[in-house]
């Protein structure tokens, strides 16, 4: 429920507050801590949390502030941050057995510049292991509860960081979504979460799950925070070859101008074969999202079909190609040099170490995916099926391409179905997939998408995606803080209030 | 006991199939995709960073001085370089490759299409190139515990990845038939000119000995006019000398099995230096299915047209033209500059010069007593303990008059006992030349006093006869004597 505590604050207020004094960053991050203190033991979102480091970076803040030195925009505002991210002397586990332990000698991009805007971090948040899943019940560590309904899974990959934002133990937290890691999760707790551009955010210190996919992004509870935070950590990074070196497209004044609640002249696409297959969605999620395209003609937006034919094999295009990266990017993990280590005893020879500690190491999901990954690059396979799923990689980005030719951002469900209850999908790997069915398409081009609450269907929140062209996030923010304009309050501020531990 | 057939009997049957597969280690400052250092012999370990350890989050970026020697590399081979090209991961589990992938190239090198003419006994054999990639090299493991130091029976494995990531440019020729019994000088004749190729570029030291230049010898046999055979590939082939016997070996070998009618299993072998053979690896190998798929980590790489141009028209004299230059420079015929080129002795020889001495005192001692020790001692002519510098000084001293063949032959000695530079020797051990004639001229009237119906017959005429006086006069002076100054002295006395 919304309230007038600390961690009621969106992050821009709570950054204004600091900057002019009428609060301390201390008091906010002690607010979150204590908040974590409170409930996480109910909701899990954490696997690690940072008290000492996190005050420490607070009381710097409030000490330059006291100074009169001039901080960036988010100074003092504290973020958590998905455990898929290291962070250099915190231990970053990628929510697996096979890193338990591990202590990172370096930092990620994103964190030296989250650590650089003078933010505390709060702690590492669980999520499936190595982002591999759409529930967080494939973390090695314990899934994840929904803050709004604790029989239900908060999405996933990122659940920890979905669910630490919906439940207010943090106002802003990192994602990485590989095919809707940060967008599910943020659809299925009502927060906000944007995927950027695929190369406009360094993958540097992101433990990789499939490189040529995975994009770190920023959660929150609104478009404006969010392109706070994007701001923040976004740019060209030379240590990741694959990095765009061009402006970060203007998306905090994106959402500035969203939020004015004009959106004349905008052309906004409906995917065709999204709404062919729409027996794929639940018939309550279909109706808020309608609810919200109509909200979205009010503010002037004109609503055009495009028709991209290859979508319909996005899903298994993904899962040729993702597992394919995964199954190589997985490789080093052999208890060699750090990490688990399992039967040396001296009784076992070092082929046998490197196989027993992968196989106490990871989990069943993971151990699925690098399977299905080395059968589609084996020889006499791969032209069937890595050779074929990036034919049909081209074709998914052509059909954006000619699709934004036509309109200036493409909307649709950000994912099939409500949070689902524990257990309910974990018995049939192809259900949980289709978790992602209408994320994974972007992943495929490389553009950039949000997911931004749009209603509720079952008392459970529900997203809408909007999905940009490439180094167009400023659209995608444009287009959902409109939205959130025609809402009363924040979805997030509606969620049911959490029992205590 | 492995059946080997006589060589020479093995060639007149089968007709041998060569294939080189060529690592050059580049001597870039830092590794392929990292800032790490590549500095040689560093304690373990301390040339490493998140990069090349492979640690959860790294990435790679690629190393532009890398890409522009490889291209240089392609260029000097007579090589396509390519408009477009990536990397790609070679998939493998082995401890001493952190990523447990190597990073390499497949489908798309880097430079393809090319060539290298050598020429054995006259004959002029064109080696086509296959591909010219970029990849990166892998750790070292160390097995301890065990009798052997290999895997087997040890109870410790320990890695060193200071090697790791450094930048290797993997050079493949495709098939060679038609080499007949020269196939050992042929595969020699390449390595030797390849190497001499990418030294001429500056990009790589191309020391064998260290590894930095590596040999894979592939070798079928076939019975003339049926198609070719299964090849075995050789690896640790670490001289040009064990180049040629590696393939000298497969063959004597091969074409036993072939004669008892067993087939060859295409597999990889390994050399033994200390006794010529090749054994068999692990049988598992052979199965590796490397799954190679494109680096989705690293961008593609465009050469530009006007980058590969401007490293074209900057590449260096090739060496077969310096040959030919140095050949007419120094006078020497073909079959002498053969035996320079068989000797290995360029380099030596032009630094020797170029220390200032004449080509031929420097051809002399390079062909000659050097060559000699370097064979007694089974090593390469570069690797003797006596520098170009040391070999000009010395001809120097010779020239001068203060040695003599004799005893430049024994300052040789000192110089490779690590005594010092020529001079010095010659002066510790009392070597020089006697010139003053004072010291000649007693020695010669004690010779014609000890020997005098010698100094009888030399009086009468039998000029001749001053040898068994000269020969005393040396043996008095322990050879440091110079024999024409002593016979003209002993004629001056005696006439």
């Amino acid at each position: 429920m919304t309230g007038h505590r600390a961690v009621d604050q969106t992050a821009a207020h709570m950054a204004e507050a600091i900057r002019e004094g009428r609060a301390t960053s201390y008091e906010i991050t002690e607010a979150h801590l204590d908040r974590i203190d409170a409930i996480d033991g109910t909701v899990k979102a954490f696997l690690h949390v940072d008290r000492e480091g996190a005050l420490a970076t607070a009381r710097e803040v409030d000490e330059a502030i006291a100074r009169g030195e001039k901080l960036g925009p988010l100074a003092g505002v504290p973020i958590a941050v998905k455990d898929v991210v290291v962070t250099k002397g915190m231990p970053t586990t990628a929510a697996s057995k096979i890193l338990e332990g591990w202590i990172p000698p370096y930092d990620a991009t994103i964190v030296e510049r989250i650590k650089a805007a003078k933010m505390p971090i709060l702690g590492k948040t669980n999520m499936d292991e190595f982002a591999m899943g759409s529930s967080t019940e494939y973390s090695a560590f314990g899934a994840t509860l929904n803050p709004w309904d604790t029989g239900r899974i908060p999405g996933g990959s990122g659940g920890g960081s979905a669910a630490a934002v919906a439940a207010k133990m943090a106002p802003l937290a990192i994602g990485t979504d590989t095919g809707g890691s940060i967008r599910q999760p943020g659809a299925v707790t009502g927060t906000f979460g944007a995927k950027p551009t695929y190369g406009s955010n360094s993958r540097y210190g992101l433990i990789a799950f499939s490189s040529s996919l995975d994009t770190p992004g920023p959660v929150a509870r609104n478009a404006l925070d969010a392109a706070l935070l994007h701001e923040v950590i976004s740019g060209y990074d030379p240590r990741d070859s694959t990095a765009i070196d061009a402006p970060v497209p203007p998306v905090v004044a994106a959402a500035k101008a969203g939020a004015t609640g004009d959106l004349s002249g905008l052309k906004l696409g409906v995917v065709k074969e999204f709404a062919e297959g729409a027996d794929a969605a639940e018939a309550g999620v279909i109706a808020a999202y309608e609810a919200g395209v109509e909200q979205l003609v009010k503010l002037g937006a004109e609503i055009r079909e495009v028709s991209c034919p290859s979508f319909s094999y996005a899903l298994p295009t993904y899962y040729l190609i993702a597992p394919s990266e995964a199954s190589s990017n997985l490789a080093r993990y052999d208890g060699v040099r750090y990490g688990l280590r399992a039967g040396d005893d001296g009784k076992h020879s070092l082929e046998e170490v490197m196989s027993l500690t992968r196989e106490a190491g990871f989990g069943p999901e993971v151990k699925r995916r690098i399977i299905l990954g080395t059968y589609a690059l084996s020889a006499g396979y791969v032209d069937a099926f890595y050779g074929k799923a990036q034919l049909v990689r081209t074709l998914i980005k052509q059909d954006f391409e000619k699709a934004f030719e036509q309109v200036d951002a493409i909307i649709s469900p950000t994912t099939p179905f409500i949070a689902f209850k524990f257990g309910e999908r974990t018995g049939d790997p192809y259900q949980m997939y289709l978790a992602d069915l209408y994320t994974i398409p972007t992943n495929l081009y490389g553009g950039p998408g949000v997911s931004v609450p749009v209603g509720l269907s079952e008392g459970m929140p529900v997203g809408l995606q909007v999905m940009g062209p490439v180094m167009g996030d400023d659209i995608t923010y444009r287009v959902a803080a409109a939205l959130e304009s025609t809402q009363d309050t924040l979805l997030a501020d509606t969620a049911p209030e959490i029992e205590g531990n | 006991m492995t059946k080997l057939n006589d060589y020479d009997k093995a060639v007149e049957t089968y007709e041998p199939v060569l294939g080189l597969e060529t690592h050059i280690e580049l001597d870039t400052n830092t590794k392929m995709f990292c800032g790490c250092s590549t500095t040689f012999g560093a304690e373990p370990n301390t040339q490493t960073c998140p990069v090349c350890l492979a640690l959860p989050g790294a990435l790679p970026v690629a190393n532009k001085a890398a890409i522009e020697a490889t291209i240089k590399i392609g260029l000097a081979l007579n090589c396509h370089i390519a408009e477009w090209t990536r990397f790609a991961r070679k998939n493998y589990f082995y401890p001493d490759m952190p990523k447990n992938f190597q990073t390499s190239q497949y489908e798309e090198p880097l430079c393809e299409n090319g060539y290298v003419d050598v020429v054995v006994e006259g004959k002029e054999y064109r080696i086509e190139i296959e591909r010219v990639h970029l990849e990166e090299d892998t750790g070292k493991t160390l097995h301890v515990g065990g009798a052997t130091g290999r895997i087997h029976g040890a109870t410790e494995s320990l890695v060193d990845y200071n090697r790791a990531g450094i930048p290797l440019v993997e050079i493949v020729t495709r098939p060679v038939p038609g080499t007949g019994a020269l196939a050992p000088e042929v595969a020699r004749a390449y390595t030797a000119e390849l190497r001499d190729i990418v030294r001429s570029l500056g990009v790589s030291d191309v020391r064998m000995e260290q590894g930095s230049l590596r040999c894979d010898v592939n070798l079928s046999l076939n019975l003339p006019g049926a198609e070719w055979g299964t090849r075995t590939e050789t690896k640790n082939v670490n001289s040009l000398r064990s180049v040629e016997r590696a393939v000298r070996y497969e063959v004597r070998r091969q074409s036993a099995l072939l004669d008892a009618g067993e087939r060859i299993f295409q597999e990889t072998r390994h050399f033994q230096e200390t006794t010529g053979e090749t054994r068999a690896g692990r049988s598992k190998e052979e199965a590796t299915d490397y799954r190679y798929f494109p680096e989705p980590d690293l961008a593609v790489m465009e050469p530009s047209r006007e980058w590969v141009e401007q490293l074209r028209s900057e590449l260096p004299e090739p060496p077969r033209k310096r040959r030919e230059r140095l050949q007419a420079e120094w006078s020497l015929g073909d079959k002498e500059m053969q035996s320079v080129v068989n000797a290995d002795a360029i380099e030596l020889i032009d630094a020797t010069v170029a220390a200032g001495t004449t080509p031929s005192g420097a051809v002399k001692w390079w062909l000659g007593e050097l060559s000699r020790r370097a064979n007694e001692s089974g090593e390469e002519l570069a690797a003797l303990a006596i520098t170009p510098a040391q070999v000009a000084q010395l001809q120097g001293m010779v020239d001068d008059g203060r040695l003599n063949d004799k005893l430049a032959r024994q300052v040789i000695d000192g110089v490779i006992a690590g005594e010092g530079d020529p001079a010095d020797v010659a002066a510790k051990r009392g070597l020089e030349v006697v010139s003053d004639t004072g010291a000649l001229e007693t020695a010669v009237e004690e010779a014609i006093a000890a020997n005098p119906a010698v100094a009888d017959k030399i009086r009468g005429g039998t000029h001749a006869a001053a040898g068994v006086l000269i020969g005393a006069v040396m043996k008095a002076t322990k050879g440091q004597a110079d024999a024409g100054t002593v016979r003209q002295i002993i004629l001056d006395k005696l006439s």
